[in-house]
């Protein structure tokens, strides 16, 4: 498993901005290790975020998103207190699931 | 050994394919990852895999937020955001990357289309925000120079 996102959610009016960083390590099967041998792939295929059960944010990554990824999104009628909950899977099944709370 | 290792993939690929289809059945935007048009070697071919019939056009629709040099080619910062309301997903597009699709956003009611990420490029390319209308597709488009690639190693 692996360590937990950082998500900062901010209102400002109406609106709210998300910025997320995940901790993964976004292995992009191109690159070799130290025996000479291609290193498997391994990355996040699809990350959610939700609000009041609400899906505001869906998005399918290849392996071509940088290590630790940061996600920045923005959706309108969040309330202060309200939490956000991000979550992503990767190609091997790994998942994780985090929450804030909007700022 | 190719072999096995590929049988490894593709059963590990299904897994987390069908984690997404069984473990969120409260979210109805939450879609298969699509292989195909994550496998597409140019811009023409990811918008064909995304269900694009003709050859994306280039349009002031969409804004791509790029450095023009990029020190660093692990990370470079991009975003997209657009105000044509009809654009219901924004995906970036690195064309000399081996895999040219980098992410696909969809646009949500209620959810700005406005999107940012960090994506690594292994050289300097033309980059693309292209925006998905239906079966029409616009984009935008940026060259950063990379100084340092990203891929390989």
């Amino acid at each position: 498993m692996s360590d937990p996102m950082r998500i900062r959610a901010q209102a400002a009016g109406d609106k709210v901005t998300v910025r997320v960083l995940v901790s993964h390590d976004m292995e992009s099967g191109q690159r070799r290790g130290a025996d000479g041998k291609i290193v498997p792939a391994h990355f996040i295929q699809t990350i959610n975020a939700t609000h009041n059960g609400k899906t505001v944010m869906s998005a399918q990554w290849g392996p071509a998103v940088s290590k630790n990824p940061f996600v920045q999104f923005s959706f309108s009628g969040g309330k202060v207190g309200d939490k956000v909950i991000v979550n992503w899977v990767d190609n091997k099944g790994d998942k994780r699931t985090d929450e804030a709370a909007i700022t | 050994m190719e072999r096995r290792q590929f049988v490894q993939k593709t059963s590990a690929t299904a897994l987390a394919l069908s984690a997404v289809a069984l473990g969120l059945p409260g979210l109805s935007h939450a879609q298969a990852w699509n292989k195909s048009a994550f496998e597409s070697k140019n811009l023409l071919d990811a918008v064909k895999a995304m269900g694009g019939s003709a050859a994306p056009t280039e349009s002031k629709d969409i804004s791509l937020t790029a450095p023009e040099i990029a020190e660093n080619g692990n990370v470079v910062r991009i975003g997209a955001a657009t105000t044509n309301a009809a654009i219901t997903q924004l995906a970036f597009v690195v064309e000399k990357n081996p895999n040219a699709l980098t992410a696909v956003f969809d646009v949500l009611p209620g959810t700005d289309a406005n999107f940012a990420t960090n994506v690594k490029m292994g050289q300097s390319s033309n980059v693309y925000a292209v925006g998905k209308m239906g079966d029409k597709f616009v984009y935008a488009v940026k060259e950063v120079k990379v100084t340092l690639g990203g891929c390989g190693g």
